[in-house]
């Protein structure tokens, strides 16, 4: 068990913690609150944190290598000996660097820390082009906190600044602002050690070093627009949101990635139900500190206006309640005649709530309407990081991993499936009972992104024309839809609230940042309507239902999954 | 002093041959002999703890008690690393060295190894010394063809040495000791952040000593002729400060500047910088009086001629605010020379060899620059001494803001330039004297 010693900032709205010990540090006094850290291994900024205590950092980042180049995290360190006398080292150190022990005393307050930092801040900013005002990185920028919280209110450097040249297009989806740089290195690092692909260098020497891709190279990876977030100021910017939006104006939610099975955790920013950006959010439970591009990109059909966006009978549009009324009368007919002729596929978009609420309802018409799992999209192998140079594969444990399976919630919508079901039919199953004629309904929950092939081909859609009543709930029009009685428009993974299950079995909650375009209901709220529950579709309520009636999602019975989420399953290797 | 005898520069001041068989001849690798045959390894580390040899790249740390931070029983490979990257301006002591007594440097290499247990050698020559590089690499083949490098070195069993001349880039950042291994992997040469120390984890990430050529070839002449002579020259260390190492042994002492008679000369430690210029520098030239000095490299300060009394030892920098006796080259300039012309030329050279990693080194060597540049242009503000002082005093390792030496050394002359000579700035600033046209040399 360990102690340690932080020097503590008085608060305005706080109460002095008890348990202060006072201390003379040169000519001042400060007040050090002990912290305990047990056995972690932490440098300075993490043992800070511990108390709320923030060491301004910029080259620190907790997935990167320490290089203590920055120089922001200058903090005074000492040792508080067992008798209570607190020795300290004659000179500052960088806080990233120093690993803390038991008695170890930091002190983040003395004039000399302050001066430190401003000296740091002053350099830094010497050959910064103070461009805010066009900056994308204006909100939410250290420099701009940094500056704020430690550094000088005027500047004293009267020279002309270096203006090295912009190197837009660094890759296909980062530009450079050469000139905001403050040669923190963590993209650099970034694409060593995460990457692996390792396109970034500094090149020159001084205050003329640059980032830059080798000759002839261009960063482009699959984790490439992680550098945007790594960046503490507006060096690099991701092409996709460059000049969208002012940051201050977004809207931010907590959300899951829907894109593959990693499920990562992220950041939905938003405004004005349009979504501009996906970043990822730190989960050690879920992905670590990072997303792919292809997630973070793949936000697109969301705001996109070719979605379906009226429920439509035959083609011509028609109202919800009009809608539901007739789908639900035309399933009952079918179930009262034969439940087995009654069949609904739930795609792996759907939220577990959702499948629960559809499949509860498929049990209300009849025990023996059939439930299928929809197509599970699958591209390729399971894409693992580091890579080495030429982007083969290396045989250390991967720090990032993107999914062959892209689809976000098949475990859930599985699982849900497999409580209401003995066995669990797959697409092929469905197509198979279409084929051999024993449909006479079919509901498609859909939900799927509008992307490459679609999910269904020509030649499956063209089987369900033997079907007399197809519904299709989907996002975009697909061959299915051009033959489908009834089509409802979904909502998408940023339009609702749910739990998505990832391929650990690790429960996350999705959140909606924008509401569903257009005439769009959330799913959920259809699937309500059509098992006639009167009210609005409250998650917290459901995600309870969920824990009730599903034995694999009993954790949950809270009904809150929490920042990380819950795991469902005991993990790998715990 | 003046009947101290050279022993580094003996055969380079009666012209011998660098070759294999004349060294041989004035009784070189006696010492290697002696080794191998007498002594033990631990033996020849103790010689070099006991003479106090202090290393003779500039921050006189001292070399035995390096040595003694290697891992004990670690199975090897351990690293011996030389480092020739003589960069410091006005420094040209181990070049001297390299080009003309070659096997003097590489017997002092020999035998370090066998002190520590390294099998294999580093000699990271700076690119601009290609004499030096090929004079070394032909006495190298020398010892392979004879035996005193590669497998069972002259005869003794199981003592395997090989050396491997690299050379660098032209970066002044490599002659720093972690600059220098990364350079050597192939790497960028940020220095890299400590502890690990290099003798624990450095070149290769196996344990790694770096030493200097003239460190190297010190040892040569302490196992030769013993720890008591070397420890008999020179300064001893102060009896009352157990922290004291002294400044023993022979050293050489670059003169360069507005002297009569530039060049290496060898000297025990402890004499003033007005003994070096008048006996050994032949005076000022053409007649003029001295203005003031650099004692040890441009990185260790500026010094007026009123503090010539400055003894060129260890500590004697020192007590005049100097860094300390660096590479122990001493250049003079004569009364007519502006002293914002000198810091000019020094902010330059650092400006432009920062490596970049560290913010305080990286924004304040080029703001200095900036800064002096345009009082030299006579728009200099009183405001801009203050600025200088400060960053002057602020960048390094001393105050703790930097990872290596390098900005110490930048901010060193800066502010002491300011404070020696401040009148002659205020009168730039005053007057907005312009300085007359100044040639600079160099591949800036």
């Amino acid at each position: 068990m360990a102690t340690v010693y932080v020097s503590y900032t008085p608060k305005n709205d706080e109460k002095q913690p008890e348990g202060l010990i006072q201390a003379t540090i040169g000519k001042e006094t400060v007040a050090l609150l002990p912290v305990e850290i047990g056995n972690e291994k932490l440098n300075c900024i993490q043992a800070a944190q511990k108390v709320g205590t923030q060491i301004p950092h910029y080259c620190w980042h907790p997935a990167l290598t320490v290089v203590a180049s920055c120089r922001m995290c200058l903090v005074e360190v000492g040792e508080r000996k067992p008798d209570g006398a607190v020795v300290m080292q004659p000179r500052v150190v960088p806080g990233c660097q120093t690993p803390v022990k038991d008695g170890t005393v930091i002190v983040t307050t003395t004039a000399k820390v302050h001066g430190a930092q401003q000296q740091t801040l002053e350099g830094i900013l010497l050959n910064h082009p103070l461009d805010c005002p066009v900056c994308d990185k204006a909100g939410e920028c250290m420099l701009q906190d940094y500056t704020y919280g430690y550094g000088r209110a005027t500047s004293r450097m009267i020279e002309q600044k270096n203006t090295p040249a912009n190197k837009p297009n660094l890759g296909p989806n980062v530009s450079l602002f050469t000139d905001r740089c403050i040669m923190c290195s963590r993209c650099v690092r970034f694409t060593r050690e995460v990457a692996g692909t390792a396109e970034l260098q500094i090149i020159n020497r001084g205050n003329h070093a640059e980032i830059n891709v080798f000759p002839g190279e261009a960063l482009d990876n699959k984790l490439a627009s992680n550098v945007v977030d790594l960046c503490p100021v507006g060096a690099l910017c991701s092409n996709d949101f460059l000049y969208k939006h002012r940051v201050w104006n977004l809207k931010t939610v907590d959300s899951v990635c829907p894109d593959c099975s990693t499920g990562c955790s992220i950041h939905l920013d938003g405004n004005k139900n349009i979504v501009y950006r996906l970043r990822p959010r730190d989960n050690p439970k879920a992905q670590g500190h990072f997303m792919c591009d292809e997630g973070r990109l793949g936000y697109g059909y969301v705001n996109s206006k070719d979605r379906i966006l009226k429920p439509t009978r035959l083609g011509k549009a028609i109202l919800w309640k009009d809608a539901t009324k007739d789908i639900r009368e035309t399933f009952e007919l079918a179930a009262k005649k034969d439940g087995s002729t009654v069949a609904m596929m739930v795609s792996p978009w759907m939220t577990s709530e959702e499948a629960l609420l559809l499949a509860k309802w498929a049990r209300t018409l009849s025990r023996d309407v059939r439930l299928a799992l929809g197509p599970v999209p699958t591209v390729g192998k399971d894409d693992h990081y580091p890579k080495d140079r030429r982007g083969n594969d290396l045989n250390s444990a991967p720090k990032f991993t993107i999914r062959a399976e892209k689809c976000p919630n098949k475990k859930g919508v599985s699982e849900v499936l497999k409580q209401f079901q003995l066995r669990l039919h797959t697409f092929e199953d469905l197509l198979s009972w279409v084929d051999a004629g024993q449909l006479q309904a079919v509901y498609l929950a859909a939900g799927y992104p509008p992307r490459g092939q679609g999910w269904i081909t020509t030649e499956q859609a063209d089987k369900f024309k033997k079907v007399q009543t197809v519904v299709v709930h989907d996002l975009a029009t697909s061959p299915v839809s051009d033959i489908a009685t009834w089509v409802l428009p979904a909502a998408a993974f940023a339009e609702k609230e749910g739990t998505f299950v990832n391929h650990a079995g690790l429960a996350q909650a999705v959140r909606w940042g924008v509401t569903p375009s257009g005439d769009c209901r959330t799913d959920g709220q259809v699937f309500l309507d059509l098992l006639q529950r009167r009210g609005l579709a409250h998650v917290g309520t459901l995600r309870k239902e969920l824990a009730k009636e599903v034995r694999y999602f009993a954790p949950l019975a809270e009904g809150e999954l929490g920042e990380y989420g819950i795991h469902l399953e005991t993990p790998q290797g715990a | 002093m003046a009947d101290f005898e050279p022993v580094l520069l003996r055969r380079i001041l009666k012209n011998a041959s660098p070759s294999l068989e004349a060294y041989r001849g004035d009784g070189g690798y006696k010492a290697l002999e002696k080794a191998l045959n007498t002594m033990t390894p631990q033996q020849v580390t103790q010689a070099v703890i006991d003479s106090k040899l202090r290393g003779r790249g500039g921050a006189g740390f001292p070399t035995g008690v390096k040595w003694t931070f290697l891992p004990k029983g670690h199975p090897g490979p351990i690293y011996l690393c030389i480092n020739a990257d003589e960069s410091e301006p006005c420094t040209f002591n181990n070049r001297i060295l390299m080009d003309q007594d070659p096997h003097q440097v590489i017997e002092g290499i020999i035998l370090s190894s066998y002190a520590i247990g390294a099998t294999t050698a580093y000699y990271y020559v700076r690119y601009e010394y290609g004499d030096a590089t090929r004079a070394t690499q032909k006495a190298i083949d020398e010892c392979y063809a004879a035996g005193l490098l590669g497998k069972n070195i002259a005869g003794k069993q199981g003592f395997n040495l090989d050396i491997f001349v690299h050379r660098g880039a032209g970066a002044y950042i490599c002659g720093e000791e972690t600059g220098l291994i990364e350079s050597l992997e192939g790497k960028r040469a940020w220095p890299r952040i400590k502890p690990p120390f290099p003798a624990v984890e450095g070149a290769f990430r196996k344990p790694t000593i770096v030493n200097n050529v003239e460190t190297m070839a010190c040892i040569t002449h302490i196992v030769e002729r013993g720890a008591d002579w070397f420890r008999s020259i020179g300064v001893p260390p102060d009896p009352n400060n157990p922290r004291d190492n002294g400044s023993t042994g022979p050293k050489l002492f670059c003169i360069s500047g507005h002297v009569n008679k530039p060049g290496v000369v060898e000297l025990p430690m402890g004499l003033t910088v007005r003994d070096l210029l008048e006996k050994h520098g032949g005076g000022i030239w053409e007649g003029k009086k001295a203005k003031g000095a650099i004692p040890g490299g441009v990185s260790m300060g500026v010094i007026p001629d009123t503090e010539f009394d400055m003894r060129l030892d260890f500590n004697g920098p020192a007590k005049y605010g100097c860094l300390g006796l660096g590479t122990a080259a001493v250049t003079y300039f004569d009364q007519d020379t502006s002293i914002v012309d000198v810091l000019y030329n020094i902010c330059r050279f650092f400006e432009h060899e920062s490596c970049g990693q560290c913010t305080p080194c990286r924004e304040g060597t080029g703001w200095m620059h900036k800064i002096v540049d345009r009082i030299r242009k006579g728009q200099g503000r009183y405001d801009d001494l203050k600025i200088l002082e400060e960053v002057g005093d602020q960048i390094g390792i001393t105050p703790g803001t930097t990872i290596c030496g390098l900005a110490d050394g930048a901010g060193w002359p800066v502010k002491l330039a300011v404070r020696k000579f401040r009148s002659e700035f205020e009168s730039y600033i005053k007057n907005g004297k312009k300085t007359h046209s100044l040639t600079l040399v160099g591949a800036h």
